[in-house]
């Protein structure tokens, strides 16, 4: 009797699982299946399977891809180049000022630390109208762009991601022993050696966590890359250039729904093979910050 | 000193005052804009590098701790205050001029500051923020614990179902927007047979950028109950079914108490989260909609206030009233995030 409600019981359970995987699934679904439509028959019936073909998925996505106004290639390589470069140097950058922000006590670092996490609670909003004109103003300076150019805004994602990488970062140095760093300098290891052979590698972990965690922040962006970048400039992130292109055309859902296929494909994959190190990374920012 | 040779101390000081003398050179010919070649920026910058190479070169045992901190500390520091520190005390600073994006002419008192508390538009945005903030704490956490729930009871493809689930979160909020705007627009008319969207009318509309909201986020806070429920030892949860608890009691008296910090956690992210929202709004409604409020018409009902802000200064080009509105949206986010402080301190000495 009691095994019987019990399994009656899960699969009551299941169903309702199930069902909801469905419904969160289901926007995913009508992408898929409305990116092999042509648009008459998207509004004739946007939910079957009627009139999908793979010829008009293929016919679709070359549409998109060679859209003047999305230009999808150079923004899908501005993106990754974007991404990569300020991951990599926020994980340089940021495990060096923590380690040098935990292992010194001394009353400098502790007001560097607290500026640090008292800076994440600025809005974006608060110093993005200053921001556009103090980079024009330096652009203009030394002579180097600085808005609607990559470094520009690699530079921006160094300063607007420092804070959180540097208080993550701190926690984890915090718990590796001094011991370690002082026999590294009795066996003649200097500072930046014991730093770079030493501490860096046993980062791993850590690194990964706040790469995961800028990575999905700076690869979904918007605001930031579209008050540097600008809608009509010369390179474009996917976002910007998505939302550049919708807002140029009509209604074409056909073509929308196949930039939105472009811009949300890589970021499945990417998940698809580091599910466990995305969800763990993402629980991890969050109990800390 | 002694220990280091002439030939170290040569290529020190050398490099050092070459960098300096690059730097000095790179900045004269910014300032007097006699441009020579336009490399004065690439000047500056090999300047400062050969200068940290001299740097690190400088022939001294006592101070090479010193200088090895600063020079890992300054490339991170000089990013953060030049993007964020800087800019947030010229902003605030802005916010009491007529400032236009390029010049300032003159002060303006708290002119701004008095002004957006009179403007209906920027009123009803602060009012159906604050609606569209109390709405989600409760339906994303309610709906984030629920699914926690079933994910952590014996159900077989439990990984496929935590993963499902948490997929809308990877993706970024202007897609996600159109995506669903596409829903509305098209798939829901078509089920409820209905020729209007949705996205037309404010009321409706609203709503549905409550749903896109909810069906994006609660995955994620999903994830975090998920880790906060499997802290609670089994060897309680099996002593209450023993002392004759039912599920409910179970969930309660025991599963609820024991996971209050992690509530903490997660209302908090949502509130910070959802009072920032701008993406889904920007792409799903653009905010419009109308509605009367006031006694003055206005067009943008469906407009929270990051995308008041972004209208404020980007479409109406009047910067230094959105920088005010800016300062506002921050000391309402200062406060909300010194209480949370303060709650979660005291929640710690609880424990």
């Amino acid at each position: 009797m009691k095994i019987k409600e019990k399994t009656s019981k899960v699969v009551a359970k299941m169903v309702v699982a199930i069902i909801i995987a469905i419904y969160v699934l289901f926007p995913f679904f009508l992408v898929v299946v409305n990116c092999c439509k042509t648009t008459d028959d998207i509004t004739a019936n946007p939910i079957g399977f009627n009139g999908v073909s793979f010829s008009n998925f293929i016919q679709n996505l070359t549409d998109v891809i060679n859209n003047t106004h999305f230009q999808f290639w150079p923004a899908f390589f501005t993106s990754v180049v974007v991404t990569v470069l300020s991951l990599v140097l926020l994980a340089l950058f940021g495990a060096m000022a923590a380690w040098v922000i935990c292992r010194n006590k001394t009353k400098w670092s502790a007001v560097i630390y607290f500026t640090f996490i008292a800076s994440m609670i600025i809005p974006f909003q608060v110093v993005m109208l200053p921001l556009i004109s103090s980079f024009k103003d330096v652009g203009n300076f030394i002579g180097i762009p600085m808005i609607q150019s990559i470094p520009g805004l690699v530079f921006a994602y160094l300063g607007f991601g420092g804070a959180m990488t540097v208080f993550i970062l701190n926690g984890f140095i915090k718990g590796i022993p001094m011991e370690l760093e002082e026999a590294a300098s009795i066996d003649g290891c200097s500072p930046e050696q014991t730093f770079f052979i030493v501490i860096f590698p046993l980062l791993k972990p850590v690194i990964t966590t706040i790469t995961i965690l800028n990575g999905m922040w700076i690869w979904n962006d918007y605001l930031l890359p579209s008050i540097l970048l600008q809608q009509n400039g010369p390179v474009k992130t996917l976002p910007v250039a998505v939302q550049a292109f919708v807002g140029s055309y009509v209604k074409q859902w056909n073509l929308i729904l196949g930039a939105a296929f472009l811009a949300i494909i890589p970021i499945l994959i990417l998940f698809f093979f580091a599910q466990k190190q995305i969800m763990d990374g993402m629980i991890e920012g969050a109990v800390k910050g | 000193m002694g220990e280091f040779s002439a030939k170290r101390k040569i290529f020190s000081f050398g490099t050092m005052i070459i960098g300096i003398a690059l730097m000095v050179a790179g900045l004269f010919m910014a300032i007097t804009l006699t441009d020579f070649l336009g490399i004065r920026g690439e000047l500056i910058i090999a300047g400062c590098i050969l200068f940290f190479v001299g740097l690190y070169f400088f022939p001294t045992l006592k101070h090479h701790r010193g200088i090895i901190n600063f020079m890992f500390l300054f490339p991170l520091l000089f990013a953060f205050v030049v993007t964020v520190i800087f800019p947030l005390f010229i902003g605030i600073g802005y916010s009491f001029t007529d400032w236009d994006g390029i010049t300032v002419n003159k002060g303006v008192g708290f002119g701004n500051y008095q002004r957006m508390f009179g403007e209906a538009q920027f009123m009803w945005s602060v009012l159906i923020t604050f609606l569209f903030v109390i709405i989600n704490i409760i339906l994303v956490n309610l709906v984030a614990f629920l699914l926690a729930l079933l994910c952590t009871s014996k159900l077989k493809g439990l990984g496929f179902f935590r993963a499902a689930y948490f997929v809308p979160n990877l993706i970024g909020g202007i897609v996600l927007g159109y995506i669903w705007q596409f829903i509305f627009s098209k798939v829901i008319t078509e089920i409820l047979n209905s020729q209007a969207s949705m996205l037309v009318e404010t009321k409706t509309a609203f709503i549905g950028i409550v749903m896109v909201y909810v069906w994006q986020y609660a995955g994620y806070i999903m994830l975090i109950y998920i880790t906060g429920l499997n802290t609670v030892p089994g060897d309680i949860i099996e002593a209450s079914s023993i002392d004759g608890a039912n599920a409910l009691q179970t969930l309660f008296k025991i599963k609820i108490p024991m996971i209050a910090p992690t509530i903490t956690i997660c209302t908090f992210l949502t509130l910070t989260s959802a009072f920032k929202q701008f993406d889904v709004n920007l792409s799903l409604t653009n905010g419009t909609g109308s509605v009367t409020f006031m006694g003055k018409y206005l067009s943008k009902g469906t407009s929270m206030l990051a995308h008041n802000i972004y209208e404020t200064a980007f479409v109406n080009n009047e910067y230094a009233y959105g920088e005010a509105k800016a300062v506002f949206f921050f000391i309402v986010l200062a406060i909300v995030s010194i209480i949370q402080v303060r709650v979660s301190n005291k929640r710690e000495v609880e424990l």
